[in-house]
């Protein structure tokens, strides 16, 4: 087991180190100079190589990089070129509202996503199995903004149970700030859990179909201990692996439902630092992204080697 | 008073009749051996002991176990029996048994659910159960899961959870077809022991005569879901009344004719195998010492004449399979020499053995896993034809195609088929067919008619012989099964841990082996004959 972890950290560093250097290498092809962009349309040839200067943007290639990384380490990610305040800060603020919001919908997901898989995996070829299939095809297909606007026209403009739209902070207290969070987490979440369904239903009916299950239906255990005794946690890794894939987009990728209920999330902030060319702060972010995405998928590594013993002897 | 008794039972899959007023008793404390070929109807009668039957399926008639109505039983009622009164054993152990949960807890949770004891008090029954069935504590701790022990071991562990609370009926499914003789000789032993114990009834399901014979008390046959034969053991076996028992019991001892017989003596050796050693590496047990190798192959040397049919048994995990996969170069040894046609073939190139290829091909054991279910029988049967010098011209490859199947008993039609429209026979006929396209010198067949019924195998085991006199093809069969060894070959290679420890004339090897090997193999091996032989002498 301890191998086991070591070697998959080893894995993870070694692609967090190669993923940095791709970004940096990728922005600096990028076209579009900061300096001049800040400066603009316009600033003279000398003053914005007066500001190359400044910006450090002159240096050799090596040099910057190791700048970024070391910078990247101890928290500095440096300035905003737009906002000309701290990166960290910009992130920060951002962070607390996408990552609730990512965990929430990635729970909502799962909670709604299992018991589904289960009743079809278990009935399958019958009336429920086809109606709750219809209906994650239907969750697959719809896009989620459309789901936003149903939901905000029901619960917020019809029942008035939470706001339409915005954020108030979690200064504003925890109730608050959770309930504006509510109705974008179950719009994002509705479209994931109908994906996970459908694997865990597959994932569930291949396992049904094993030997052992047999074994433990001739032990005598009714159908519903045998379905979470023995099923579900053989059927658990393609559904990992699923959840791993669904934390990394519902971190950044929620740009539109961001919009939709007007929260300064992560994917707003990197939408405007690309129109922006703010390229420090897409930098930051894109890595920032690379670390979540590497850690998600050493949890998962690490949730294998606990689900399935046969993966732990191995290196 | 019968344990079970079943009545007229019917079962129906959909519109297909499964089976057909089927009736069976089993007593306690006596062993009732089922036995068909495969597709008669034998693991859905246990199934529907079980009521575990496919949701699809509707069966009538009378099942009657221990006074209950099986058929008329509820669920609830039904998950009561399972595994408290009635246990099951499945045939594969190496898929029977859940990956992710330890011994013990798959041991234990039958007591847990049925007797509602505690955890402590259900894992020391479960200890005691698995000491029973020969998996003590110092080796097999609780915590052990499935993927660590062998075939014969995991058996074991089924075993003891279908016998944990000393079931009344215990209905084992082909429980040895997965393993070798000296593992099934165990764990036949182990259920004999089982059920003079418990005075448990036993339903041995079974394609194996010989293995029904020293088991059973009383056979029933059945073929195409209908009951042809019901009876003493001995007595059925002996007498043989009805046609369809006297064919099984024929087939089961089918030996091919072969006039010919090729001398050892003969021109020079088609193979020679000259100290042949193949380490693998062993698991590495600390970051700092280099991982022990492990032997699989140790220092084996033989030699096989042109047209000269040799078997080499031995039990799973002797290395027999691993010695094939060198001698067909598809593995590399890690010293030694091996030369075909007197051309050394260890150490070369791929593109430097394709003329070897082109004389040596193989067949394997299962007629199901061996072919693309996407290709048709045409592109399958002509895939060994790329090794050929002169690629042939599609009407060209056709002819090949054609003739190899009419070799092998297929017709032209059956070209532009499907391998799913043919039976397992038909499959294993056309491995064969694949194997002898390309007119090769030398056959590996890999344990080539385990996975078929009696009268299939007997019909390939004629065709092994013929395509031999006919062809001149000489065969390394490959084999736990020393029924095939003695029918089809002219000399026998015992392997044991690597090495061959013995060989000889195959009757004489057979008839009096030497080593202590060979020794437990025979000893081990079902033998249809003596079973009977030993039953009438016990009914005096």
């Amino acid at each position: 087991m301890t191998a086991y972890l070591l070697k998959r950290l080893a894995i993870a560093i070694a692609t967090l180190i190669l993923a940095s250097m791709v970004v940096f290498a990728v922005l600096e092809i990028l076209p579009g100079d900061p300096a001049r962009l800040m400066l603009g349309l316009n600033a003279s040839a000398e003053q914005v190589e007066q500001l190359r200067n400044q910006m450090g943007l002159n240096a050799p290639l090596v040099l910057r990089y190791l700048h970024w990384v070391g910078g990247l380490l101890s928290l500095d990610f440096g300035r905003s070129y737009t906002y000309s305040v701290p990166v960290i800060d910009l992130v920060r603020e951002r962070m607390a509202v996408s990552l609730p919001l990512a965990l929430i919908a990635l729970a909502l997901s799962t909670i709604i996503a299992i018991p589904v898989g289960l009743y079809s995996a278990s009935r399958r070829g019958r009336a429920g199995d086809t109606i709750a299939m219809g209906a994650a095809q239907l969750g697959v297909a719809v896009p989620n903004f459309w789901f936003a606007l149903m939901l905000i026209y029901l619960f917020a403009v019809w029942l008035r149970l939470v706001p339409a739209g915005g954020f108030p902070g979690w200064s504003a207290g925890v109730w608050p700030a959770l309930k504006s969070l509510l109705l974008p987490a179950v719009a994002l979440a509705l479209p994931q859990a109908a994906i996970l369904a459908r694997v865990a239903r597959s994932a569930l009916i291949e396992v049904l179909n094993e030997d052992y299950i047999r074994t433990a239906r001739a032990k005598g255990l009714p159908y519903r201990a045998v379905l979470w005794r023995h099923a579900l946690r053989n059927a658990m890794i393609p559904v990992l692996t699923i959840l791993g894939l669904q934390f990394a987009f519902l971190l950044a990728g929620t740009i539109i439902i961001e919009n939709v209920f007007y929260l300064p999330g992560l994917g707003r902030l990197v939408f405007q630092a690309i129109t922006q060319r703010d390229l420090i702060v897409v930098e930051s972010i894109v890595m920032l992204l690379v670390v979540a995405v590497i850690a998600v998928n050493l949890v998962v590594d690490v949730s294998y080697a606990i689900v399935d013993p046969r993966l732990r002897g191995r290196q | 008073m019968s344990l079970l008794e079943i009545e007229n039972l019917s079962l129906m899959i959909g519109d297909t009749p499964i089976l057909k007023a089927v009736e069976l008793s089993v007593a306690p404390g006596k062993v009732m051996g089922l036995v068909g070929e495969s597709g008669s109807g034998k693991s859905m009668t246990a199934l529907t002991i079980m009521q575990l039957l496919p949701y699809a399926a509707r069966a009538s008639g009378r099942v009657s176990f221990d006074g209950i109505d099986i058929l008329a039983a509820t669920e609830d009622q039904m998950c009561a029996l399972r595994g408290d009164d009635i246990g099951m054993v499945f045939q594969e152990p190496m898929t029977a048994l859940n990956p992710v949960k330890t011994i013990g807890e798959q041991v234990a949770e039958g007591i847990r659910w049925h007797t509602k004891a505690s955890r402590a008090d259900a894992e020391d029954r479960a200890r005691k159960m698995l000491d029973r069935v020969g998996l003590p504590e110092a080796k097999f701790p609780l915590s052990r899961y499935p993927h660590e022990l062998s075939g014969g071991q995991r058996q074991r562990v089924v075993i003891a959870i279908a016998c944990a609370l000393k079931p009344k009926l215990l209905i084992a499914d082909e429980p040895t077809t997965a393993l070798d003789v000296v593992l099934q000789a165990q764990i036949l032993d182990l259920l004999r022991g089982l059920v003079s114990e418990n005075r448990m009834g036993l339903l041995l399901i079974s394609h194996d005569l010989g293995v029904v014979t020293e088991m059973a008390d009383r056979i029933t046959v059945l073929r195409h879901g209908e009951v042809m034969e019901t009876g003493d053991t001995a007595r059925t076996l002996s007498e043989q009344l009805h046609p369809y028992t006297r064919q099984l019991a024929l087939a089961s001892m089918h030996v091919p004719a072969r006039p010919k017989t090729h001398a050892v003596s003969q021109s020079k050796p088609l193979l020679e195998v000259e100290g042949v050693t193949r380490d693998y590496s062993g698991r590495r047990t600390s970051l700092f010492q280099r991982p022990t190798p492990i032997r699989a192959v140790d220092d084996v040397s033989l030699s096989l004449a042109p047209g000269q049919s040799v078997a080499l048994v031995g039990r799973s995990g002797c290395g027999k399979s691993t010695l094939a996969r060198m001698i067909l170069a598809l593995d590399k040894s890690t010293s030694g020499t091996i030369r075909f046609r007197g051309e050394t073939i260890t150490g070369r190139s791929e593109a430097e053995l394709k003329a070897a290829r082109r004389d040596m091909q193989v067949v394997f054991q299962d007629p199901y896993g061996s072919f693309d279910p996407r290709l048709r029988v045409e592109k399958l049967v002509a895939e060994p034809l790329h090794v050929l010098e002169k690629k042939p011209t599609p009407a060209e490859r056709r002819e090949m195609v054609a003739h190899a199947l009419h070799e092998v008993g297929l017709g032209v039609s059956d070209m532009d088929k499907y391998p799913h429209e043919f039976s397992g026979g038909q499959r294993q006929r056309l491995s064969i067919a694949r194997a002898i396209i390309t007119r090769p010198k030398l056959v590996v067949a890999d344990e080539p008619v385990s996975a078929l019924d009696v009268s299939i195998r007997a019909q390939i085991l004629d065709l092994f012989a013929e395509l031999n006199q006919k062809l001149g093809i000489a065969y390394l069969f490959i084999t736990h099964d020393l029924t095939v060894a003695r029918a089809i070959t002219d000399e026998v290679l015992v392997m044991h841990d690597g090495r061959i420890v013995e060989r000889g004339k195959t009757s004489d090897v057979l008839d009096h082996p030497q080593s202590e090997a060979a020794k437990a193999l025979v000893a081990a091996a079902p033998d249809l004959h003596r079973a009977i032989a030993r039953r009438l002498q016990e009914q005096g």
